[in-house]
């Protein structure tokens, strides 16, 4: 390949539907943040610069210049310097913790005069690229115990430094590479696995733990029945009676987690969760709130600038964490499924992308990207309508906040930069 | 293969939306409870409570207005308070009082305001509203307060206070909110509907503090508040004052009308007090001490209050005698025959029987009146002429409720034959010897002050009475007027048997017992003394009673006046209607010596021989004199009790 070709003007070769998806929600993003500071006395303006909508914009063309230097640069930089980036980014977790500015109990952030840095927002394409540098080895199994501790190793060092930090919501992001981790041939049983744990972890704390037992006995019983018979050895019947007492040991052992190993706000968090109408004044009120601003939008939603909940701040961090509660109060059932849409439109594409990369680089990039913004969107809607414990993660590009929008925007358009290069060598 | 995993991928993305799809189709579509909560959240219905109306008397003097006062609200979560103890000298109360307000504020919410202080006057107001900067978190709004420049009327005014907790529950018509001001007692209550007008609501929108952020759609739902009526009352304030300054040092009641309209021109309950004691924001303090003042300055005596009408009752025992038949005007009785004494020489007809309120003589003419139906059991007789003399007494509305604009008049009683019959157990077991002493008011009769003056008016106009009445307009005159007010009652007694008792009142002003006392020059008073018996402390305490009106022709003005434990006869009475009277006729005193005589007459009961109030203990004797309570608050002497109890000479 020539350096004529790798040079050709990006714009022929990016994915315009992704771009698109893209632009459609930071768009709507900006337009919600203005709706939620938006203030019905004082008629605040969409570029004021003293509220979050004007800072916003300020954020989207920085964000711009930001793409236009990733699409510019040759493809070639990300791959070359993965564990530059990583090491440089395992650097400011640790130089935060130190120099750090301390915002709501947690030391993560760097302040440069009126605004704020979080580091841990772009450790996730750090180690993305990390990940995708370490996998793209010919002969790689995922199968090797070896292998996996490795890779785990790469996603837990910087886990431990923001969890350090005390920002629990950025290090339960790191779990999404498990995604992209299954597409490479992770054994199933593993996320299986994942997901029976954290199931069972929200049954020991719904129902008290002897329905629990009762139930795993009985669902051992009918699994031995239903079996065929010459499957019934003693050592499979009692394999599996070791699961069921492991998995009982799990129910008994979240009351001792749930009490002794998670900080009070945390455990408040999981108990709202499991019953949203307990102190709907005090812990419940961020829920409860929220639940009430999208409930409250019916189909249609109030319109656009609307809404009383967001308005009259009933909802808590409404152009941050809480930015869905205003469109759903805004635009109604409509306008979430809209948003919904255009997050399922753009994951799926992105994997169709990711799947179609010629380098394993590209395609383990691909799916750390759709992994990350599908963790960051499922957790952070499930917890505005109460399908999820509240984690303070942000809605990707939506959110109001220079490091997200930034950092999502860094780990999207790198991704885009990898498959133009792909579509630049298909077209010759 | 691998690259199909990402099927289960997208398969999961696309579980995740959809499971979310439908959570939120349940949240916003299909559950409606969400909508309810968030207008709950964002909009408040302001109440607005319009001006209560004004109260003024005849001549468009105020009685009553309302004073902008500024109610101090607080909202715990933003409370900055950099020293408490100088915030609490700075507001008057005690630290602890300062802690329980708060734990109220903080437990109702920590986010809204709830009242922190009620009514801080104009003046304490201002005194604050600087250092309040300091103090983050107090928020004024301003309010009314009830206002008493004539301070006078209290008892027949009432109070306006905050709504009970029972008045609250047992409203028909869902209208009153807790915490609302409403009439309590008197013309406050009487016309509470018409005062506070009518209440305008309007939809807010709020923020999570509670700040108002403007109009719900543009106050497309709101309703304007209507101002309270102004209550235009008959009273003659000028006079009402001076009647309140003759009944100082007394306990008893002063009611006039005008006899043509049946409006009341005085309404004195003595003692009273101040009616502004009970709308400052000291409501609750004050209000104790009144209940604990032995001599009940809270009691309404022109209506409350039930006496013994005394020989007052002798000119009804005039009237319906002579209507009936069996007297006339030259029937002559003695003194013989009758079992009760008398200080005139006897020998008088019904002018002068009326005059010198000859026992003996209306001791025969109630014989006659009962014994007069032809019946020769005297039991028999005595039955069938009781019912006769009830049903002809009753028409001067004695023993039911007249039906005077105020809530609280008590029926008083005018016996029945069965309720004689039920008093000796049984029918014809009674006779004219058993009740004889009704013919001089005495027995089982009971009437107030108010069925008095309304019998001064009835005769007054010789035959006829208006209900008295306090309104005489809303805004404006004549307007509002319930026409009960307009209803002339007749009392079925000819007008020509008016005229000797008449005369034999105007005699008893000019030429009997109380002529030193009453017979002021120019005003031709005619009325009647009366005593109403008083066993409780001996004769002594009896209440002394006079009922009167004038001028003699084309009556302006009449009179009844109660002076409780004045002793013997008209005269304390009689000398306090003359003045009133003379005040009204004249606009001025001329009377002044007799007018400083009763200044100074001094007729409380001593504390110490007081009925024991049920609730709160008794002052006892040695400490009646370092109780502050024990006064009545508008006299202007304390009570000397030692010195009433030496002259009583027991």
């Amino acid at each position: 390949m020539s350096l004529s070709r790798t040079n050709d003007p990006f714009a022929q070769h990016i994915d315009w539907l992704t771009l698109v998806l893209y632009l459609g929600c930071v768009t709507m993003g900006w337009l919600n943040v203005y709706a939620a500071v938006y203030s019905p006395e004082d008629h605040t303006s969409l570029f004021d610069m003293t509220t979050n909508a004007g800072k916003q914009m300020m954020w989207i063309g920085t964000t711009v210049l930001l793409i236009i230097c990733i699409l510019v640069i040759n493809h070639k930089f990300f791959d070359s310097f993965a564990y530059v980036f990583y090491a440089f980014m395992i650097l400011m977790l640790l130089l935060v913790l130190v120099a750090g500015s301390n915002i709501n109990g947690s030391r993560s952030w760097f302040k440069f005069g009126a605004f704020s840095i979080q580091p841990a927002e772009f450790a996730k394409v750090a180690t993305a690229l990390a990940l995708a540098k370490y996998l793209d080895v010919p002969g790689m199994n995922l199968g090797r115990t070896k292998e996996l501790l490795r890779i785990g190793g790469i996603i837990v060092l910087p886990c431990i430094l923001i969890l350090a930090s005390n920002e629990t919501g950025s290090t339960l992001v790191f779990a999404s590479f498990v995604i992209m981790l299954y597409r490479e041939g992770l054994p199933g049983w593993i996320p299986a696995l994942g997901i029976s744990v954290a199931a069972l972890f929200v049954l020991a704390l719904v129902f008290p733990k002897l329905y629990i037992f009762a139930g795993i006995v009985v669902l051992y019983g009918i699994i031995v029945l239903l079996m065929p018979r010459y499957n019934r050895t003693t050592r499979n019947l009692l394999s599996m009676a070791m699961i069921g007492a492991a998995m009982m040991a799990l129910v008994t052992g979240v009351d001792f987690f749930v009490n002794n190993v998670l900080q009070k706000h945390q455990r408040n968090r999981i108990k709202v969760l499991v019953d949203p109408t307990i102190d709907p004044l005090g812990v419940g009120w961020n829920v409860t709130q929220a639940k009430i601003a999208i409930g409250s939008g019916r189909l249609q939603g109030k319109g656009f600038l609307e809404g009383t909940q967001t308005k009259f701040d009933f909802v808590p961090e409404q152009s941050t964490d809480f930015i869905f509660c205003t469109i759903g109060e805004e635009h109604g059932f409509i306008g979430s499924m809209i948003v919904i849409a255009l997050f399922i439109g753009l994951l799926s594409r992105i994997v169709i992308l990711a799947e179609k990369q010629r380098s394993k680089f590209a395609r383990v990039y691909g799916y750390c990207v759709a992994g990350i913004i599908f963790f960051h969107v499922m957790v952070n809607i499930g917890m505005t309508i109460g399908l999820m414990p509240v984690i303070g993660i942000p809605l990707p590009f939506f959110s109001y906040g220079g490091s997200s929008l930034w950092s999502f925007s860094i780990l999207l358009f790198i991704f885009l930069r990898l498959d133009s290069r792909r579509t630049a060598l298909m077209r010759r | 293969m691998l690259e199909n995993r990402k099927w289960v991928i997208i398969g999961v993305f696309c579980l995740v939306g959809l499971t979310y799809l439908a959570r939120l189709f349940y949240l916003q579509v299909l559950d409606d409870t969400y909508s309810l909560g968030a207008s709950k959240n964002s909009i408040k219905r302001v109440v607005e409570i319009p001006y209560r109306g004004q109260i003024y008397d005849r001549n468009n003097q105020l009685i009553v207005y309302n004073t902008p006062v500024y109610d101090l609200y607080v909202t715990p979560k933003q409370v900055r308070i950099p020293d408490t103890v100088a915030f609490c000298r700075m507001m008057n109360i005690t630290t602890s009082e300062f802690d329980s307000i708060m734990g109220l504020a903080k437990n109702y919410s920590p986010v809204k305001p709830s009242l922190f202080m009620r009514q801080l006057s104009k003046e304490d107001f201002a005194r604050i509203q600087d250092a309040l900067v300091d103090y983050r978190g107090f928020e004024p709004v301003i309010s009314s307060m009830r206002t008493y420049p004539a301070h006078t009327m209290a008892n027949a005014l009432g109070y306006v206070s905050e709504i009970s907790k029972k008045q609250l529950e047992e409203q028909d018509i869902l209208y009153y909110r807790q915490g609302d001001y409403v009439g309590h007692n008197g013309l406050e209550e009487q016309y509470e509907e018409q005062l506070r007008g009518k209440r305008g609501v309007k939809f807010m929108m709020q923020n999570v503090r509670g700040v108002n952020k403007g109009s719900w759609k543009n106050g497309a739902f709101d309703t304007l508040a209507i101002a309270g009526q102004n209550l235009i009352t008959g009273i003659d304030v000028e006079v009402q004052k001076y009647a309140d300054s003759l009944m100082q040092n007394k306990v008893g009641a002063v009611l006039a009308v005008e006899p043509a309209t049946g409006e009341i021109l005085v309404s004195v309950s003595a003692p009273t007090y101040d009616p502004n004691l009970l709308s400052s924001r000291f409501f609750s303090k004050n209000y104790r001490a009144l209940i604990k003042n032995p001599y009940k300055p809270l009691i309404n005596r022109p209506v409350m209050a039930s006496y013994r009408p005394g020989s007052t009752f002798k000119l009804i025992q005039a009237l319906i005698a002579q209507q009936q038949g069996s007297l006339y005007p030259n029937t002559v009785y003695g003194h013989s025959g009758s079992p009760m004494r008398c200080h005139c020489r006897g020998g008088n007809n019904l002018r002068g029987a009326v005059q010198n309120s000859c026992n003996p003589y209306f001791y025969h003419v109630f014989r006659k009146f009962l014994y007069f139906n032809g019946e020769h059991n005297t039991f028999k007789a005595s039955a069938i002429g009781l019912k006769e003399w009830h049903s002809m007494a009753e028409k001067f509305g004695i023993g039911a409720r007249l039906g005077i604009d105020l809530p609280s008049e008590l029926k008083g009683n005018l016996p029945t034959p069965e309720y004689y019959d039920k008093a000796y157990r049984g029918a014809l077991r009674w006779k004219f010897s058993n009740v004889y002493s009704l013919s001089i008011g005495e027995g089982e009769l009971l009437i107030s002050p108010l069925k008095l003056v309304n019998l001064a008016a009835t005769i007054a106009n010789r035959g006829w009475y208006i209900t008295p009445h306090y309104i005489k307009g809303l805004n404006k005159p004549g307007v509002g007027v319930p026409a009960e007010y307009f209803e002339r009652h007749e009392t079925g007694i000819d007008y020509k048997h008016f005229l000797p008792v008449i005369d034999g009142m105007r005699a008893a002003v000019s030429h009997g017992t109380v002529t030193p006392l009453a017979n002021i020059e120019g005003i031709d008073l005619c009325g009647k003394t009366g005593t109403s018996q008083n066993n409780k402390y001996g004769h002594k305490f009896d209440h002394s009673i006079f009922i009167g009106f004038a001028p003699m022709n084309n009556p302006k003005i009449a009179v009844a006046v109660f002076v409780e434990n004045a002793g013997w006869g008209g005269k304390a009475a009689a000398s306090v209607a003359a003045l009133v009277a003379e005040r009204y006729l004249k606009r001025k005193t001329e009377a002044k010596k007799l007018d400083e005589q009763v200044k100074a007459a001094n007729y409380l009961p001593p504390v110490s021989r007081m009925p024991v109030p049920k609730k709160p203990a008794a002052p006892r004797k040695d400490t009646v004199r370092k109780t502050p309570e024990a006064k009545p608050l508008m006299t202007a002497t304390s009570p000397k009790p030692v010195a009433v109890a030496a002259a009583s000479g027991h």
